[in-house]
C-alpha cells in the first residue's frame, strides 16, 4: 500500500471573515499574491468580489439572446405553419399569413425562451444543483448563508502551499483559518 | 439589487420633502446580518405554530374544500348549473378570473419594475407579492378552463398540440393570445419567485435542527453555497429576468383586455382599455398586497422590516393608479357620448341608470370618489382604516369587472335578445372557494418558507456596503 500515489485529502484552506469589506480586501490581496484558483463565500451578493476573486464575464446573456430569439422565431413559425398550412382556416377574408394577429403571441413566445435560458443558463452554469460540495466540510460554513465571509484558496493553485499560504491567510487577519478536507 | 441611497437630497425627494416630514427607513435601525437572519427564518424554523394561523388555516381550508365540491358538481352536471346563459354568456367566470389575474399582478410589479428603478423599500415585500402572484393566477386559470366545461378536452382547444384530427388553435383570437399570455405569466413568476428563494432555503437548510428540514430545504436549494462565481451569475441572470418580467407584466393584462376590446361590443370595443386595463390590475394588486401586508407585519412583528415607509409608498401607488382607472371610466362616458353612436350611448345610460346602476355607482364611489382619502396624511398613517379601505379597493374592482361584463352583454343591439343575469349559488360557491385556495396557499407559504427576502433584506444592513477605497482593483 506504500506504494500508492496518496489520494488528494485537501481541498484547500478558507479563511473566515465578519464583513463584505475584509472578504474583498482579502480576495484583493490574494490575487495580487499570485492565487488563481480561489473562491469566496457569502451571505449577500457583493458587487465587488467576483472581480476580486478574477471572475470577470459571465455568458449568461449571451445565452439569454438566444433563448429569446429561439422563443421568438419558434413561436411566429409556429403560427404561420399552423394558420397558412396545417390548418388554414379563411377568417372573414384575411390573409392566412396575418401577420400582426401572430404578433402577441410571438412576444411572448420571445419572453418565455429568454426567462427560461436566463435561469436554466444560471442553474447549468453554476453547476447547480449539486448536493456534495467540499466546501460544505469547512468548520462552520453554516454560517455563510447568514453573517460570515470565506475566502478558500484551493489546492489545485499551483502557487498552493499548505504551510506558505496558511502563513498568508492568516496574515490578512481573519476569525480563523481551517483546512478543508475533500 | 438596490443599493442604499447615496445623497441626501435624494432622500428626500422619494420621501416628499416638500411636505416636510422625513421618509420612516425602509428598514429600523439597529439590525445586523444576524439579527435580519434570525428574524426571519425563525417564523418559519422555531416559531410555535400559532392559534391564529391554525384557525385562519382551517377556515381557508374549508372553503378551499367547497371549491371542489363546486367543481366535482360542475363537471358531473355542466356549466349549467352557472348563471350565465345567453346574452350573457360569459360572467362570473371571466369577472373572476379578470379579477384574480388584475391582483396576481402586483407581485411582479414589485419585484421586476421596482428593481430596475432600484426602489429599495421593494425588498421586504416582494416575495409575499410574488407567492400572492402565484397563487392569484393559479386561481384565476380556473375560471376559464372550467369554463369549457370539458377541461380534460381543453388541452387542443387551447395549446398548439400535434392531435389526431389535425386541428390547430386559431391564432387570430385574443382568446389564444391569452393562453400563452397567461401561461407565459405563470410560467415566468414561478421561475423569478423560486429563483429568489434559492439563497434563503440555503439560509434555512443551514439553521434548520432537524433532519427533515435540512433535507428538504436541502433538496430545494440545489446546494447553493454562496460561491461569488454564482452570485456574479444569480445577479446576472435576476436582473434580466427583472428586465424580461416588465414588459411582460404589462402585455398580460393589456391582452385580458384584448379579449374585450378586439369584440365589436358597445361597451367592450374602446381603445383605452389596454391602459385603462394594466392600472386596474396594478390597483387591485397593490390593494391585495396592503391587505396582506397590514395583518402580517402586525402578527408576526414585522414592524421592523414592513416600515411605514412602505405602508405610506403603497398608498401612493394606489392613488396615482386609482386615479388612471377613473380617468379610464370618464373616457368611457366621453367615448359613448361623443362618438354619436346610439348603441355606445345607450350602453353607457344603461350602466348609470339601468338595472345594474348600484354597482356602478357603488364602484365609482370607491375606484374614484373614496380613493381620494389617499391624499390625506393622517389616512396614509392609519393603518386599520387603510386595512379596511383596501378591502373596499377589491370589492370596487370586482364590481368594475362585474359591470363592464355584464352590463355590456345584458342588452346589446337586438332589444328582443334583451335578458338579465344573476348569478347562482354554485357561482358564489366558485368564487369564495377560489378565495378559500388563495388563502390555503398563503397560510402554507408564510408556515414553511421565509415571507421576507432574508438575504435581500441583508443587503439592506449598513454593514453589507463595501467601503470605498476597496471598489476599484
Amino acid at each position: 500500500m506504500a506504494h500508492l500515489e496518496p489520494q488528494p485529502t485537501l481541498y484547500g484552506l478558507v479563511a473566515e471573515f465578519d464583513n463584505p469589506t475584509a472578504l474583498v480586501a482579502a480576495a484583493n490581496a490574494a490575487r495580487l499574491e499570485g492565487y488563481r484558483q480561489l473562491d469566496a463565500y457569502s451571505p449577500i451578493p457583493i458587487e465587488e468580489l467576483h472581480d476580486a476573486i478574477g471572475f470577470h464575464h459571465t455568458r449568461l446573456p449571451l445565452i439569454v439572446l438566444i433563448g429569446g430569439l429561439v422563443g421568438g422565431l419558434g413561436g411566429y413559425a409556429l403560427q404561420y405553419w399552423a394558420s397558412v398550412s396545417a390548418y388554414p382556416l379563411n377568417v372573414g377574408g384575411r390573409p392566412f399569413h396575418s401577420w400582426p394577429q401572430f404578433i402577441p403571441v410571438t412576444f411572448e413566445t420571445t419572453i418565455l425562451g429568454a426567462a427560461l435560458a436566463a435561469v436554466l443558463g444560471m442553474l447549468a452554469l453554476n453547476g447547480l444543483p449539486m448536493p456534495y460540495h467540499p466546501i460544505f466540510n469547512a468548520p462552520r460554513f453554516a454560517l455563510a448563508s447568514r453573517n460570515r465571509f470565506f475566502l478558500c484558496i484551493e489546492a489545485r493553485d499551483p502557487k498552493f502551499d499548505r504551510d506558505a499560504t496558511q502563513r498568508f491567510l492568516e496574515g490578512l487577519e481573519p476569525r480563523g483559518v481551517s483546512e478543508v478536507a475533500w | 439589487m438596490a443599493e442604499p441611497l447615496e445623497h441626501p437630497h435624494e432622500r428626500l425627494a422619494e420621501a416628499g420633502a416638500l411636505a416636510g416630514r422625513p421618509a420612516p427607513p425602509v428598514i429600523e435601525p439597529g439590525h445586523t446580518f444576524e439579527s435580519v437572519t434570525d428574524k426571519i427564518s425563525a417564523i418559519v424554523l422555531t416559531r410555535r405554530t400559532t392559534i391564529g394561523w391554525i384557525g385562519g388555516f382551517l377556515i381557508s381550508f374549508l372553503l378551499l374544500n367547497m371549491l371542489l365540491v363546486a367543481i366535482g358538481k360542475l363537471l358531473v352536471t355542466g356549466i349549467g348549473i352557472w348563471g350565465n346563459n345567453v346574452p350573457v354568456g360569459w360572467a362570473f367566470d371571466i369577472i373572476n378570473f379578470v379579477w384574480w389575474i388584475g391582483i396576481g399582478h402586483a407581485g411582479t410589479l414589485i419585484s421586476a419594475i421596482l428593481l430596475l428603478f432600484r426602489q429599495q423599500w421593494r425588498t421586504s415585500i416582494n416575495r409575499f407579492a410574488e407567492a400572492m402572484t402565484l397563487f392569484a393566477v393559479a386561481c384565476a386559470a380556473i375560471f376559464p378552463l372550467l369554463h369549457t366545461g370539458r377541461p380534460w378536452l381543453a388541452i387542443y382547444w387551447l395549446f398548439p398540440y400535434p392531435n389526431t384530427m389535425n386541428l390547430w388553435p386559431q391564432f387570430r383570437s385574443p382568446l389564444i393570445w391569452d393562453v400563452f399570455a397567461v401561461s407565459t405569466y405563470a410560467t415566468v413568476s414561478a421561475m423569478f419567485w423560486y429563483v429568489g428563494l434559492i439563497p434563503d432555503l440555503a439560509t434555512l437548510r443551514d439553521r434548520s435542527e432537524s433532519r427533515a428540514g435540512r433535507l428538504i430545504y436541502g433538496a430545494l436549494s440545489m446546494g447553493w453555497r454562496g460561491s461569488a462565481r454564482h452570485w456574479h451569475r444569480y445577479e446576472t441572470a435576476y436582473l434580466l429576468l427583472a428586465g424580461l418580467s416588465t414588459p411582460l407584466v404589462l402585455s398580460v393584462h393589456t391582452v385580458v383586455s384584448f379579449d374585450f376590446a378586439v369584440s365589436q361590443l358597445p361597451g367592450w370595443h374602446a381603445t383605452i382599455f389596454p391602459p385603462y386595463f394594466v392600472a386596474g390590475a396594478i390597483y387591485s394588486g397593490f390593494a391585495m398586497v396592503m391587505t396582506l401586508a397590514i395583518p402580517l407585519r402586525k402578527f408576526y412583528g414585522l414592524e421592523d422590516f414592513i416600515t411605514m415607509r412602505h405602508i405610506h409608498n403603497m398608498t401612493k401607488v394606489m392613488l396615482v393608479t386609482g386615479m388612471i382607472v377613473a380617468y379610464g371610466y370618464m373616457n368611457e362616458a366621453f367615448f359613448a357620448w361623443y362618438s354619436g353612436n346610439p348603441y355606445e350611448g345607450y350602453m353607457m345610460l344603461n350602466r348609470m341608470t339601468g338595472p345594474y346602476a348600484p354597482y356602478y355607482w357603488t364602484l365609482i364611489a370607491i375606484n374614484a370618489v373614496m380613493i381620494q382619502l389617499f391624499w390625506f396624511r393622517s389616512v396614509r398613517d392609519n393603518v386599520g382604516l387603510l386595512f379596511v379601505l383596501s378591502l373596499l379597493v377589491n370589492v370596487g374592482m370586482w364590481l368594475e369587472r362585474f359591470v363592464i361584463i355584464v352590463t355590456s352583454l345584458h342588452r346589446d343591439f337586438l332589444p328582443s335578445s334583451w335578458d338579465m343575469y344573476a348569478p347562482t349559488r354554485w357561482d358564489f360557491a366558485m368564487y369564495f372557494g377560489t378565495i378559500g385556495l388563495f388563502l390555503t396557499l398563503l397560510f402554507l407559504f408564510i408556515r414553511f418558507l421565509p415571507m421576507i427576502s432574508i438575504f435581500e433584506m441583508r443587503t439592506l444592513v449598513p454593514e453589507a456596503k463595501v467601503e470605498e477605497d476597496l471598489r476599484v482593483m
